[in-house]
């Protein structure tokens, strides 16, 4: 019974590694993409770890699996987050099935991703060109 | 903090008295003396314990079924063929959550859900700027979907 279970729970773990993968190339852009491979890639190694906990049913591999899936679920989201600010930052284009970006607007009128590092670089570079004049 | 104490010492007590040091027990434990503190809450319970366990579990099993829910969604659109016809879009959530723990934790949760992925927050923390893959049924549809939901639960926790 435990591995008719077990089974299935890895065959939809895999599925959605699978999934992840496909959307990794087929979807229009890089924020789009994002969601795929963090997302289906976290659901799918949580399920796959499950599998194996259900299949030995041990304290030690219990308690292995439960770590595992606290930390990619802690370490997970930081990444995409990081990945997809930056490249947004940079400026990357969206796909034409983007209707709303009100991103754009805020960092337009400064209310949002004035980074304290790039500040301190432009006030430097600022200064500089006073000095010059 | 002391009826946590409280509740792993009844569980270190029960697994003493069932007499199998297994982690069975002592998780059974652990259920029975939340149990037991949610009988006799009024009299000792002063920084709610027992509603905020409870809601750190609703929360839990509401992210775990958004998170099925909307994989489901996006692995039927990724595996469909053709073109995409789903309309995406960077949308400001005003945010009610005040201190960096609430955010951080409504940003992750946020990006962990398929389908939205936090990008930037505001320089003065009051709004939340998110990747949404469907803003189909309009910009106002996802906001509520977002401040009904993850964010009304992550506060309950928090400030219960």
């Amino acid at each position: 019974m435990f591995e008719i279970i077990s089974g299935i729970i890895l065959l939809v773990g895999a599925f959605f590694v699978l999934v992840a993968a496909v959307g990794l190339i087929r979807l229009p852009d890089l924020l789009m993409r994002m969601h795929a491979t963090t997302k289906a890639g976290t659901l799918g190694a949580g399920l796959i770890l499950l599998a194996v906990a259900f299949t030995y049913g041990d304290v030690a591999v219990i308690a292995m699996v439960v770590a595992t899936i606290i930390f990619i679920v802690l370490t997970a989201p930081v990444a995409a987050h990081m990945i997809g600010r930056s490249a947004y930052y940079v400026g990357i284009d969206l796909w034409q099935g983007t209707i709303v970006d009100e991103l754009k607007k805020a960092y337009k009128e400064g209310k949002a991703g004035s980074d304290p590092q790039v500040k301190v670089e432009a006030e430097a570079e600022s200064v500089s060109d006073d000095q010059k004049v | 903090m002391t009826l946590f104490l409280l509740n792993i010492i009844l569980a270190l007590i029960w697994t003493f008295v069932s007499g199998s040091f297994t982690l069975g027990t002592f998780v059974i434990g652990l259920i029975l003396g939340y149990l037991v503190i949610a009988l006799v809450s009024p009299a000792i319970d002063r920084e709610n314990y027992v509603g905020r366990v409870w809601k750190t579990f609703t929360l839990v099993g509401f992210f775990i079924k958004e998170l099925f829910k909307s994989s489901f969604r996006v692995a039927l659109d990724v595996m469909k063929p053709g073109q995409f016809t789903m309309q995406s879009g960077v949308i400001a959530i005003p945010l009610d959550a005040e201190t960096d723990l609430e955010i951080t934790l409504l940003a992750n949760l946020i990006s962990l859900t398929p389908g939205t992925l936090s990008l930037d927050v505001s320089d003065d923390c009051k709004h939340l700027y998110i990747h949404a893959m469907y803003v189909d049924e309009g910009v106002e549809a996802v906001r509520n979907e977002i401040k009904s939901g993850m964010e009304r639960r992550i506060l309950e926790v928090t400030r219960a």
